[in-house]
């Protein structure tokens, strides 16, 4: 029932975004005018997943026209340091994230009440609330949309892979020789593009699901307005005496994973390592800019006053010199 | 009629022109460093110069620049409204370069301004105030050099 009632708001609100579209000359997503300043989050109630990969197999065929066709012989490499990446003759990996699967199956076993009990659960981009991805992209290819998706453009994107070396999970995979940098300086600057899980920002402009939610057989997944899916996974997790990941990592994010084992515990336990993201505490990455840009607004005040000091120093003194004169 | 006289700086205003000067080579500086090339590029293989690629590292004394920068830029422009217009005046080549400063400077807010949380701007801005920040930064760096070259300061003492 929680599910039908998730949906039907999801759904609304995308026929929103396209009505709001409609009534607006400004050239922005449908999902950035109609998302009402309200972002949608995820839930993924890991108890229920039984690590079938339907959503992962839906990712893939959903997302693939999409996906990298890169041109070979890829451009020689200056310094011959820089490595190529090329995932192109891997595409049916599933078992970690590559430019050709934002989605992929992790798996924990560890023991509960004395009993070892296995758990999976999808993984994918967490879609932060302030993501440094999109925040320190130089070039404005990865972006936050009003809905809460983190999504980068594989036409701007230059594959520099910055966005992946400051993700907290290192979420985003590089394809070489596809994208703008091989009309630029091919063998100087950029390397392809990166790809991660756009969470189906083109499904969900036409009011429909994300893949990966819509065919999950288990219901592991909804999506709604993130207040709504907290509220849902603390309740959970008070009914459970579970735990949360993704409510505060990284600041906040827009999927919020509940376990009935702490995330600490399923950490240890699962295979962790390049395209196979951890699940450890994680501070906010942009506090640090956060709290920079509060001084920013004094910057210019204190600099005024100084000279505004100058400026009635010199006058008085030169009263006082004039006074004096008399 | 009014002749241009070359103005030639005070004690504290060498110092301040000291300082404007770093700052900008440090935000130059760090502001390439957002882009990954300085790993690629070897720069921070110099001993010593690990920190250049560091995108949080870089990014953080980036912000520190800015506030020293804006504090320095309100500084200036409010002495010479309230004292430097007396007697001195901005050269054309002062203008052209405020122009780019003043490019910098407000792309540069936007930049900040789009990574406070609850900030979304849309793609085709962000795009925008992206390259448009680099682009500015370019055109101050290649004025600045120019105007070095033929010599050409930012203020000139008028005279009647």
């Amino acid at each position: 029932m929680a599910y039908e009632i998730s949906r039907r708001s999801f759904i609304k609100g995308g026929l929103a975004a396209i009505g709001a579209v409609g009534a607006s000359s400004i050239p922005v997503p449908a999902v950035v005018k109609g998302a009402s300043q309200e972002e949608l989050a995820t839930l993924i109630d890991i108890r229920k997943c039984i690590g079938c990969e339907a959503c992962v197999e839906a990712c893939q065929e959903v997302n693939e026209p999409k996906f990298p066709e890169p041109k070979k012989p890829f451009p020689k490499m200056v310094p011959s340091r820089v490595k190529v990446s090329d995932w192109s003759d891997q595409r049916d990996v599933m078992d970690r994230l590559t430019p050709y699967n934002w989605l992929f199956i992790q798996e924990a076993t560890v023991t509960v009440n004395g009993e070892e009990q296995t758990f999976t659960f999808p993984r994918r981009c967490m879609h932060c609330q302030n993501p440094p991805c999109a925040d320190l992209c130089p070039w404005g290819a990865a972006r936050k949309l009003k809905n809460g998706i983190t999504r980068i453009d594989a036409d701007i994107c230059l594959g520099g892979s910055k966005c992946k070396v400051v993700c907290p999970w290192h979420i985003p995979q590089r394809q070489t020789g596809v994208g703008l940098y091989l009309d630029i300086l091919p063998a100087l600057a950029g390397n392809g593009v990166m790809y991660k899980c756009d969470r189906c920002y083109n499904r969900i402009e036409q009011g429909k699901l994300p893949a990966c939610i819509e065919v999950c057989p288990e219901n592991v997944q909804k999506i709604g307005p993130r207040d709504e899916i907290i509220k849902e996974a603390h309740s959970i997790a008070k009914e459970i005496s579970g735990h949360i990941y993704g409510e505060k990592e990284n600041g906040g994010t827009n999927t919020i994973y509940v376990s009935p084992v702490p995330f600490e515990e399923l950490n240890k336990a699962m295979e962790k390592g390049p395209g196979r993201p951890h699940m450890k505490p994680v501070e906010d990455s942009m506090a640090h800019a956060d709290n920079l840009a509060k001084a920013m607004v004094i910057a210019p005040l204190a600099g005024a006053a100084a000279a505004v000091g100058k400026f009635y120093k010199f006058t008085k003194t030169d009263n006082e010199s004039e006074g004096s004169g008399k | 009629m009014k002749s241009l006289k070359r103005y030639e700086l005070s004690g504290s205003q060498r110092i301040l022109r000291w300082l404007y000067v770093s700052l900008l080579i440090v935000m130059g500086f760090t502001g390439f460093g957002q882009m990954p090339i300085f790993k690629r590029y070897y720069i921070a293989d110099i001993p010593g110069m690990a920190w250049a690629g560091k995108f949080y590292l870089t990014h953080y004394i980036h912000y520190l620049g800015a506030i020293f920068l804006l504090a320095l830029i309100a500084y200036a422009i409010i002495d010479y409204i309230l004292s430097g217009r007396r007697n001195l005046r901005l050269t054309a080549s002062a203008y052209l370069r405020i122009a780019f400063l003043g490019g910098i400077v407000v792309t540069g807010i936007f930049r900040v301004f789009k990574n406070l949380p609850d900030v979304v701007f849309s793609p085709g801005f962000t795009l925008f105030i992206d390259i448009s920040h680099l682009g500015f930064m370019m055109a101050y760096l290649f004025s600045a050099v120019f105007f070095l070259i033929i010599k050409s300061g930012w203020i000139v003492r008028k005279s009647y």
